[in-house]
């Protein structure tokens, strides 16, 4: 073992120890936290699945997207429609309805992604979620409007073997299983041949183009992977709180998305998910104290650390997760 | 049947906006033009003047008093802001500097919610009335607001052109190290620009306040809007942002003969993505040999 | 090829026998850049055809060129400064294989490994694997150059003043290092460097105002006259 992380190779022990702790931790929670805690627990999960998805592009690509509330949005109310309106109400999909909403706004921004850098993809990305949120506001009869849609919860269920309805730690329990393995799922990527291509492209774009990678295919793949997450996100969202709501597509949620991937560290999945639990948690602490206008200190702490703090909090540990 | 009334109406509407627009946007452009600065919180600096205006018109009852004391404010406030938060990243890539006015944009929303709470403000219009203009009486008031921000843009002009720190400005947006070799103190430039900036924001702010009520959140829908001037316009390019001003909002108001408000602003959205796949250096850019 | 106006080079028209080391020479301005972008896919002639192999490669883009097994190292260093030396060229090696895999460790693709090292090995850069590529002296970068640019295989090898900005030292050793790999490649080579080239190349192009001035061994363009008064004489 040693042997091996002296040559660089292999994660180390430290990391797999760190990983069950903190999955642990997150599995027994339902049994220690109270309810709102708990609750609370469940969606730093989701909101750090999105985080994660996130990363891909803006951490491990190097193209900023302002526009994750586009696919986490129509996630959600992908999974509205599906549970909307099929009989009895089937999570599998739901969820499957909540990907192929997102992978249809997704395939839009991978067109765009292939022709404009830097700063006119994030403007362009941005503008996609406004859009998203004028068609989803205005659109009253499809969408609810300004009210969103509301439905049952579906139960856990494989058909013609079981169907449990979700308690809140059941829901918990699946939503830990699907973020984990959206985690694991997403670091074999990063880690993968093409992941490496990923970072060769943040890291020197048209040299990558030069030793022979045709790029636009690489990061059509980029965003479609990290839209899939980020609109799976957004299904698990609708399914743990029962409804959808065009808040969801604001900007104010893609904005979080990237507080979320700088103050934790990009490039490194597990950072994100540390940023968005950060964020959340100062948003709770500081509206106990500033109420309402929490995010006073909340954006003076985000604009402080862009500024002197730029890696975020994990962003040390770039280098060692990615070998 | 082409309502001709209705679109005479809205081509006036979009002229009055597309100036309002312009001065924002000209304030943005200049900013990325010299320091390539993306200011996230550009519309905020906006919604920050107009409050500034209420505060004080309260006070003082007079409307240009109020333009002026909130043109002066912004401008410190924004050259404050420059010095503390923006030129420790000189020399950093794009996205740190999105990214930190974005930090800037939370909170300078947040604080205004704090300190004038959720419910809007309005400040009284200097010169009220009306005339007729086909089928609707139109106030006079928005010929005012066009007029003024035309006149303060062709300030900038001239001061760009022929005022001898504007021609440091010009300078230092060329060649930043040829300006600063032959003595020009770019860092105050820059300075100085941004606090140009925030102060035609801010006049906007306060021209636009008596037509609408201002709250917090209005800044977002500015800040976008000049985003997409700022790119059909040509990055940088004075003279085509507020062509391109005048253009997004006569579309936009055109739109609203057919469609709600809310859903016309897709209008421009859709210019800019044109843009973007056509001629991505702007619209009214001249063709590049 | 013509930008606007300027014509940047006129009627260059040049012909590089398989196996050979072959030079382009010439004072600043004299379209070296110009015609090496031509040649690597950054640029598209406006007039005139590039034939590879028999094959058209006018116009392509950077990927497909690299594709045609032609490489090139840039004057001014180009690298993924954020990455391990060993990780440099090992994307570069990956390019040829493997590079779709999406589900499988990159460090399980062992050949793709050892062919880097071996192409570290051949640039002298072996025991600086592990190091960040930015913390590289200036002359063990512009060897990573070669090294990534010799990682994808090529038959033709573009070289960019790879000497750029070396100490005697460093150019001595990127002029025996060049001599070694250059047993079964094409090498072009732009360069500024008088004595790195004559001890190189076979054949010399000389290259002034866009137009080709003289072309030859290095004893003929050394004796010509027409050369030694544009060039030599700086």
């Amino acid at each position: 073992m040693s042997a091996a992380r002296a040559r660089g190779e292999g994660p180390s022990a430290a990391y797999w120890t760190g990983f069950v702790v903190v999955v642990g931790a997150l599995a027994l929670s339902p049994l220690v936290l109270p309810e709102f805690w708990q609750r609370f627990a469940t969606e730093i999960l989701i909101w750090g699945l999105l985080a994660m998805s996130s990363d891909i592009l803006i951490g491990y690509t190097g193209m900023v997207s302002f526009g994750h509330s586009a696919f986490f949005g129509l996630g959600m109310y992908g999974a509205a429609a599906a549970l909307l309106m099929l009989r009895p109400p089937n999570l599998w999909l739901a969820l499957a309805a909540g990907l192929v909403a997102a992978a249809v706004v997704a395939v839009f921004v991978a067109y765009f992604s292939t022709r404009l850098r830097d700063i006119y993809f994030s403007i362009t990305t941005l503008v996609f979620s406004q859009i998203f949120y004028v068609i989803i506001f205005t659109w009253t009869e499809v969408t609810g409007g300004e009210n969103g849609l509301t439905f049952r919860q579906p139960p856990l269920a494989l058909p013609g073997l079981f169907s449990i309805p979700f308690t809140r730690n059941g829901l918990h329990w699946f939503v830990l299983a699907v973020v984990t393995v959206s985690y694991l799922l997403l670091r074999r990527v990063t880690q993968s041949p093409f992941g490496m291509v990923l970072q060769s492209i943040r890291e020197n774009e048209p040299r990558t183009r030069a030793i022979g990678y045709h790029v636009e295919r690489y990061k059509i793949v980029a965003v479609m992977l990290s839209g899939l997450f980020a609109g799976l996100a957004g299904a698990l969202y609708a399914v743990q709180n029962k409804f959808a709501a065009p808040d969801f597509v604001l900007f104010l949620v893609s904005g979080e998305t990237v507080i979320f991937n700088v103050m934790g560290g990009m490039g490194t999945l597990v950072g994100p998910v540390a940023g968005a639990a950060f964020f959340l948690l100062m948003k709770e602490v500081f509206s106990r104290v500033f109420y309402e206008y929490y995010l006073i200190p909340v954006g003076i702490i985000f604009t402080l650390m862009v500024i002197f703090l730029p890696q975020g909090l994990l962003g040390f540990l770039r280098r060692r997760l990615n070998q | 049947m082409i309502p001709f009334d209705q679109i005479f109406v809205q081509i006036v509407n979009g002229l009055v906006n597309g100036m309002i627009l312009a001065l924002v946007a000209s304030g943005l452009t200049l900013i990325f033009g010299i320091m390539d600065i993306v200011n996230f919180a550009h519309g905020d600096l906006f919604m920050l003047g107009a409050y500034i205006g209420t505060t004080a018109f309260l006070t003082t009852g007079s409307f240009w008093i109020a333009l002026v004391a909130s043109v002066v404010v912004m401008a410190v406030l924004g050259a404050a802001l420059q010095v503390t938060a923006l030129r420790p990243l000189l020399g950093r890539d794009p996205l740190t500097t999105i990214l930190a006015t974005f930090g800037l944009s939370l909170v300078i929303q947040n604080y205004a919610l704090w300190q004038y709470g959720p419910v809007p403000r309005k400040i009284l219009e200097p010169v009220s009335g009306h005339f007729r203009l086909f089928y609707v009486e139109y106030p006079w008031y928005r010929i005012v607001i066009a007029l003024m921000s035309a006149a303060i843009i062709g300030a900038l002009y001239l001061f760009m052109k022929y005022g001898k720190h504007g021609i440091w400005i010009r300078a230092t947006t060329q060649d930043r190290v040829m300006a600063a070799a032959m003595g020009i103190p770019v860092p105050w430039v820059h300075t100085v620009v941004f606090a140009i900036g925030a102060a035609m924001a801010a006049a906007s702010g306060v021209l636009f306040g008596p037509t609408v009520g201002i709250n917090h959140a209005m800044g977002f829908d500015f800040t976008l809007r000049a985003f997409v001037v700022v790119v059909v316009g040509g990055m940088g390019n004075l003279g085509g942002s507020i062509l391109a001003s005048i253009f997004i909002s006569l579309l936009e108001s055109l739109a609203t003969i057919w469609v709600s408000p809310a859903q016309a602003v897709i209008v421009s959205f859709v210019a800019l993505i044109l843009t973007l796949l056509i001629r991505p250096t702007g619209l009214f850019v001249p063709t590049p040999k | 090829m013509r930008f606007g106006g300027l014509a940047a080079l006129n009627q260059v028209s040049l012909s590089i026998p398989r196996g050979e080391i072959r030079a382009i020479i010439g004072p600043n301005g004299a379209g070296k850049s110009t015609f090496f972008n031509c040649i690597t896919g950054v640029l598209t002639p406006t007039g005139g055809r590039i034939l590879f192999e028999g094959d058209d490669i006018t116009g392509l883009p950077p990927h497909r060129i690299s594709k045609k097994a032609i490489a090139r190292s840039y004057q001014i260093t180009n690298i993924l400064p954020g990455a391990t030396v060993l990780e440099n060229v090992r994307i570069a090696v990956q390019s040829r294989h493997h590079s779709w895999s999406l589900l499988r460790h990159h460090r399980a693709y062992r050949d793709v490994i050892e062919r880097a090292r071996t192409v570290l090995a051949s640039v002298g850069l072996a025991d600086k694997a592990q190091e960040l590529a930015a913390n590289l002296s200036h002359g063990e970068q512009r060897n990573l150059e070669i090294g990534i640019a010799l990682a994808t295989e090529p038959k033709l090898l573009c070289l960019d003043e790879p000497t750029a900005g070396m100490s005697v030292t460093e150019t001595h050793a990127t002029v025996d290092l060049i001599r070694r790999i250059a047993a079964n490649l094409t090498i072009l080579i732009v360069e500024h460097d008088m004595e790195v080239v004559m001890g190189l190349a076979r054949t010399i192009t000389v290259l002034h105002y866009g137009e080709v001035l003289a072309e030859g061994s290095p004893a003929a363009i050394q004796a010509n006259p027409r050369v030694q008064e544009v060039y030599l004489k700086t």
